[in-house]
């Protein structure tokens, strides 16, 4: 098991054994109107308010991090001042996470169709995609092609294409993009859901979230939650990498990493722990292999599933050599507009340099927990917030790591089976749909 | 009286701090950020005024409510 040093790669793709296949599709064929059509797709609509009940009962959450429960907000948005707006966001800045792209380039129906259902319990009069991957943008204009006379939902969907960067994913930098500025976030209040695109309450979903909607249309809420656990129902896109199985992978929440890893003939045993959450929880030890991977357990372990990217970390690799590339790649990529963030992550940053590199001191690593805890929630977006938790997790979840780097005796680094770490850890590269 | 604080607009003259430091909370660098989510307390309201104006990039600025500003037209 090696730590995937050659990024970008492209993953495998496949759904787990006790999962239909919900979300992913086989072949790498990209799925046309037809297609999506033949599976059931685009379904008449009788009573958007019962779907909006089912899907409430499915509980269904964003996929793209914060996990907040779709119901709620659409219910909010529905509620505000103006005729809404929804926004289907596949901008995935977030390095080591590929799903929203292969949806994207992949199963662009279904990603639209779930925006039509959000749409239509929303009430929302103006549809937009936003993305960064020009393939996504090709796929998803393509399958607006194809829709275009046919019959079967005749909207106007406005697709905007912005440059890949961390930040650009966050919802306040999709409402500014699509209303002409920079996409960089901005402060809070107002969020999206009061104040969004031109001033109007804005529903801004994660693709993955959206394709989850026909999923609940066909199967009803109870055959929804035939996978999955009560609170965290269903199935959600994991994207692992790391190791040899490095891919894309469907499988249904609380399903152990053990459980995961041995169906893709990887062996636990030579896991040290993970990069959890994408680049936004941090590293988490051995203990994750048998936690159940939803919500609730995650929390649990002062961790999160984010957008279901978890990069493993073999025995060779170094936990603290990882959580300072990250750092690093915080302190780069951030939106550069608050003082609090782009402070905090460049200190938070030289600290972790100096770490990895045995040249920090015992009030180094003080003023990096006082940071880790005092720094929250000081950024506009979520960007501190994530490097706050890289600090953090690395300080809870590897101390043994972090006083061998302070005495200078850390046995991984510079044995001979260490692995190098790149300066984008665990990034992966969507595969090209045909 | 609530507030919202811009903080990409915020430079760290940390004008504010001075005038009102029990809202206005500095980081290491002298960044601000805003304590109880932004609502003054009537004791404070002045000293929160005053940052109000002498924020040299007006990061700060008064929220009201919808039926302040309804009662406004």
């Amino acid at each position: 098991m090696t730590l995937a040093t050659d990024a970008p790669v492209t993953p495998a793709v496949a759904a787990h054994p006790d999962v239909e296949s919900r979300l992913l599709i086989g072949g790498g064929q990209r799925e046309d109107l037809a297609a999506y059509r033949a599976a059931g797709g685009y379904a008449a609509v009788d009573d958007a308010e019962r779907l909006l009940d089912e899907v409430d009962e499915a509980a269904v959450r964003g996929r793209g991090g914060a996990a907040f429960p779709i119901a709620t907000k659409i219910r909010t948005v529905r509620g505000g001042r103006g005729v809404p707006v929804a926004v289907a966001n596949g901008e995935e800045g977030e390095p080591a996470s590929v799903k929203d792209r292969w949806l994207l380039r992949t199963r662009p129906h279904l990603v639209l169709d779930g925006l039509r259902l959000a749409s239509l319990m929303v009430g929302a009069d103006e549809l937009h995609v936003y993305v960064s991957d020009p393939a996504s943008a090709e796929s998803v204009t393509r399958a607006l092609e194809e829709l275009r006379g046919a019959g079967v939902w005749d909207a106007e969907v406005a697709v905007t294409l912005v440059e890949p960067t961390y930040v650009a994913g966050e919802e306040t930098a999709a409402v500014q993009a699509i209303d002409g500025g920079p996409a960089l976030p901005t402060d809070k209040p107002p969020r999206p859901f009061e104040a969004g695109v031109k001033g109007r309450p804005t529903l801004v979903s994660n693709v993955e979230t959206l394709a989850n909607l026909p999923l609940v249309q066909r199967l009803g809420a109870t055959g929804y939650r035939g996978l999955g656990t009560y609170a965290s129902p269903g199935t959600f896109l994991l994207t692992l990498s790391g190791c040899a199985a490095t891919g894309l992978y469907e499988v249904p929440f609380g399903v152990t990493l053990t459980a995961v890893l041995t169906w893709l003939g990887e062996d636990p045993a030579q896991v040290d722990g993970v990069l959890m959450g994408g680049y936004f929880s941090g590293v988490l030890g051995r203990q994750v292999l048998d936690v159940p991977l939803e919500y609730d357990a995650l929390k649990a372990l002062h961790s999160g599933l984010g957008c279901g990217a978890v990069g493993v970390l073999s025995a060779g690799t170094c936990p603290v050599e990882v959580s300072a590339a990250v750092m690093a790649y915080f302190a780069r990529e951030n939106a550069g507009q608050c003082g609090s963030c782009f402070n905090g992550t460049a200190a938070m940053s030289a600290v972790l340099d100096a770490l990895r590199d045995s040249r920090a001191e015992a009030e180094d690593v003080e003023r990096l927990t006082g940071w880790s805890v005092r720094l929250r929630g000081r950024g506009a977006c979520g960007t501190l917030d994530g490097a706050t938790n890289v600090a953090a997790a690395l300080l809870r979840e590897y101390p043994d790591a972090v006083r061998t780097h302070l005495d200078g005796t850390c046995a991984t680094c510079g044995a001979a089976d260490e692995q190098p770490v790149p300066a984008a850890p665990f990034a992966v590269a969507p595969p090209t749909a045909a | 009286m609530k507030i919202k604080l811009d903080r990409t607009k915020c430079d760290g003259f940390g004008a504010c701090a001075r005038w009102a430091p029990e809202t206005f909370d500095l980081d290491d660098w002298g960044y601000v950020s805003l304590t109880h989510a932004g609502n003054v307390a009537p004791e404070h309201e002045d000293g929160v005024r005053r940052a109000l104006l002498d924020c040299p990039v007006h990061a700060i600025t008064e929220l009201h409510t919808v039926a302040e500003v309804d009662a406004t037209r």
